[in-house]
């Protein structure tokens, strides 16, 4: 398989997960607000903050309102992480690899583009983004659907796998770093029904709520952490993710299971056993940021051995 | 929606006969187009031009805001031609490309038509398309166009005839088959009751041709198509072919020469490649032998290919015959090599670097096509009966300054084919470019691209002047 198309196989995978994750998100959030007394629009720059990208939020808008929220994530150009931009950039790397993909896969990918576009030009979805994210999540889940039915399970197959799956763990750190960050200092609300709110909405953000609440019932935060971070049977756990992606770089190299021949199945498979043997008390007793922002960081020298090895 | 009011004009119409009057072959489409209301024609036509976005066939339109692409024009009523008709084009452009394959061998070779007289020498040096680095090159199998792109015009009598010749990089040949795809929905009754020719073995066609030409002797030919990458304007026609043939699509930097041979960078290191399906020009190919400038190409690959270890389709060098001068002589072309007259006709033609030729030209300017020799995409041309007297003087001006990038034809009233417009049918002039793969065989596709010129009265059917397309179905005998 060609590097370059390797490489966009790999992005366009990522994108449309970004993109996802993003409509997710912001469904969660439109939904939560209205459950929460008072001070509810300021709960709309913390969907900026699991990006990352509130530098370049603050620096366009002037507050976080929901319009403001929802130009920047769905619609913003400028922002490279925004539905539009990432289903742009996920379009325009599927056009590169076109012939290497089936014609079903980038019509999915197309339309959906060009439903962001006409959306963006209408009005309705500052109203009510509902319908709009749902669209995103069914294109999103339609494209998984065709990858996982009719494409062949190849090299190029297992690198857009692992495109998705690492950018779903990274993702999912985001997600409870933010939130986490969010939560513990407000002692006060600790077993009030604003609290449950919150971490309902967490959940939710992950497709994890009605998983979550079949094994462990009860919100307690430490489960929640735990089971979102080192499920391995809940498909959009970090731990399930580092799975996925580490039999996908094994399937792309040849390798045996359990034995590695490149640096970045060595740097994942490193980090996937380290995380397989924790508890969730070792996790919250160094510090959940800490770990979440050095998992981050881990992920990333992950990517970056996947480019050196296999882009470059 | 009816044809009561259709006006064929007096030009020859490619659906009707007579006002009123559908050809052989065309009653059942115009039966079921009078069976539909105009709201059920007009809902068609929409669904069809949303099936062309979703399938991405679409190109940009820079300076709009946020990136408007728009798919190029598409009218839902297709064109029909009967197998009859067909057999004739069909021996006609198998043999033109015959000749014109053996031509570009002698010219590269030892000129015979040169030194016995038939084209001057001069005009083959002087013409921008010839490549004096192919002197001497014997492409795999002495073939040198592989696919070509003929363009097709009708008289007002009906007669075909051949208006230019695409031997370089033609495109279009996946309109052809996105419309028919889209037509097959369109109209399912009709079509499968009309017995039309089938055009998606195309891909199959061109792989087969492609294999053919590989020097690889030992293992299953790798081919590829090269691509000057997604900006460019044909980008989706280079993905479609390569999917659809299931090859790689490359583009120049996925390639390097490596040990004598053109290798693809792959995930598993370097792989050889035996056969590239080129969409870049000569002049982007290798900037060590051509442009230097060249981003596109890839360094030492004509090196590689004159060694015979790497097949290229086109062969480089073949637009010396499809310069517009050259194509004056192609009636002769066709005699020396074949010893036969030309089944298609030629338009006629003025050369302007001949003293009579030019004299009439520029005398004639308002009546007369002037097109520059080696230019396409109805660039560098002048419409006489549609010109303005500057855009005359202006040529006037070109011609004599350098009559050697200059002929003229007399402007022909092109056959007319119906269009939906404003609710109703009204005539637009259209062309023909079928696609011709010469490898094992000479293979014709039945059919091709039909151009629409969609300007009210306009002759120029290129997309980049406004044109559009629309399917074309040759008939079953």
């Amino acid at each position: 398989m060609l590097s370059r198309v390797a490489n966009s196989l790999y992005w366009m995978g990522r994108y449309i997960e970004r993109a996802e994750n993003v409509a997710r998100s912001m469904e969660v959030n439109s939904h939560m607000v209205l459950d929460l007394p008072g001070e509810a629009s300021s709960q709309w720059a913390p969907l900026v903050t699991i990006t990352g990208d509130s530098a370049a939020f603050n620096a366009r808008y002037d507050v976080a309102t929901p319009e403001n929220v929802i130009q920047f994530l769905a619609f913003d150009r400028e922002n490279p992480n925004s539905i539009i931009s990432c289903l742009s950039a996920a379009r325009e790397n599927a056009r590169i690899i076109r012939p290497t993909i089936p014609t079903e896969l980038w019509e999915c990918i197309n339309k959906n583009y060009l439903y962001v576009t006409r959306t963006a030009i209408s009005q309705d979805v500052f109203e009510s983004p509902y319908e709009f994210c749902q669209s995103i999540k069914l294109a999103s889940q339609t494209f998984l659907g065709l990858m996982q039915v009719i494409m062949t399970h190849g090299e190029g197959w297992h690198f857009s796998r692992l495109g998705r799956t690492l950018e779903h763990a990274d993702q999912t750190t985001r997600l409870l770093d933010v939130k986490y960050f969010i939560l513990l200092p407000t002692v006060d609300h600790v077993g009030l029904s604003v609290d449950d709110i919150q971490w309902a909405a967490v959940l939710r953000s992950a497709s994890a709520f009605e998983m979550y609440r079949q094994k462990y019932g009860v919100l307690l935060p430490d489960r929640i952490v735990e089971f979102l971070l080192l499920e391995r049977t809940f498909p959009r756990a970090v731990l399930y993710c580092l799975d996925m992606a580490e039999e996908s770089l094994r399937k792309i190299s040849g390798s045996a299971a359990g034995t590695f021949q490149s640096l970045p199945e060595q740097r994942l498979g490193q980090l996937r056993s380290e995380l397989m043997y924790m508890r969730v008390e070792d996790i919250i007793a160094q510090g959940l940021h800490e770990f979440l922002d050095n998992t981050q960081s881990r992920l990333n020298v992950v990517g970056s051995a996947i480019h050196q090895t296999y882009f470059a | 929606m009816r044809f009561d009011q259709y006006d064929t004009g007096n030009f020859y119409d490619e659906l009707f006969e007579a006002p009123g009057v559908p050809r052989p072959g065309a009653q059942l489409l115009v039966d079921r187009i009078h069976s539909l209301s105009e709201g059920d024609i007009l809902r068609r036509q929409a669904a069809a031009e949303q099936a062309l976005l979703q399938m991405g066939i679409t190109f940009n339109v820079y300076g709009a805001d946020g990136g408007t692409e728009r798919i190029f024009p598409f009218d839902i009523i297709p064109r029909i031609i009967s197998g009859q008709e067909w057999k004739a084009v069909e021996a006609g452009l198998r043999q033109r490309i015959e000749a014109l394959n053996l031509f570009i061998h002698d010219i590269y070779h030892d000129q015979h038509i040169l030194r016995d007289g038939i084209i001057p020498r001069d005009r083959i040096l002087s013409a921008g398309s010839y490549r004096a680095v192919c002197a001497g090159l014997n492409p795999p199998k002495d073939i040198w166009c592989h696919i070509t792109g003929t363009d097709l015009i009708r008289d007002e009598k009906g007669s075909f005839f051949v208006l230019e010749d695409n031997l370089r990089c033609p495109s279009g040949v996946s309109y052809v088959l996105a419309n028919r795809q889209v037509l097959k929905r369109t109209f399912p009754y009709v079509f499968h009751q009309s017995n039309v020719r089938a055009v998606v073995d195309y891909p199959s066609h061109l792989l087969e041709t492609l294999k053919y030409l590989s020097p690889n002797m030992h293992e299953e030919p790798t081919v590829a198509v090269l691509t000057p990458g997604i900006y460019n304007s044909a980008y989706y026609e280079h993905s479609y072919l390569a999917q659809q043939m299931g090859v790689d699509l490359v583009e120049g930097s996925d390639l390097v020469v490596d040990n004598g041979f053109v290798c693809m960078r792959t995930t598993k290191g370097l792989q050889r490649v035996d056969v590239l399906y080129r969409r870049i020009d000569d002049d982007f190919l290798d900037p060590q032998v051509f442009r230097p400038d060249s981003m596109l190409g890839v360094p030492g690959l004509f090196d590689v290919y004159k060694s015979g270890r790497v097949a290229l389709a086109n062969a480089p060098g073949t637009g010396i015959a499809d310069d517009k001068v050259i194509y004056a002589y192609v009636p002769r072309i066709i005699k020396y090599y074949l010893d036969q007259e030309m089944i298609i006709p030629n338009v006629q033609t003025y050369i302007c670097e001949e003293q009579d030729d030019l004299a009439y030209v520029l005398d004639h300017l308002d009546e007369l096509v002037v097109k520059a020799a080696n230019e396409s995409g109805g660039y560098g041309m002048l419409v006489g009966p549609h010109s303005t007297k500057e855009q005359q003087d202006d040529f006037t001006d070109r011609i004599r300054n350098n009559p050697r990038n200059y002929i003229a034809q007399p402007t022909l009233a092109l056959s007319r084919a119906p269009v939906i417009v404003d609710g109703g049918f009204e005539g637009r002039h259209v062309d023909l470019r079928p696609y011709i793969l010469y490898g094992k065989d000479i293979y014709v596709m039945p059919g091709g691209l039909t151009r629409v010129a969609l300007k009210k009265g306009s002759l120029v059917v290129n997309s980049s002047q406004g044109g559009g397309s629309k399917d074309s179905w040759v008939l079953a005998d």
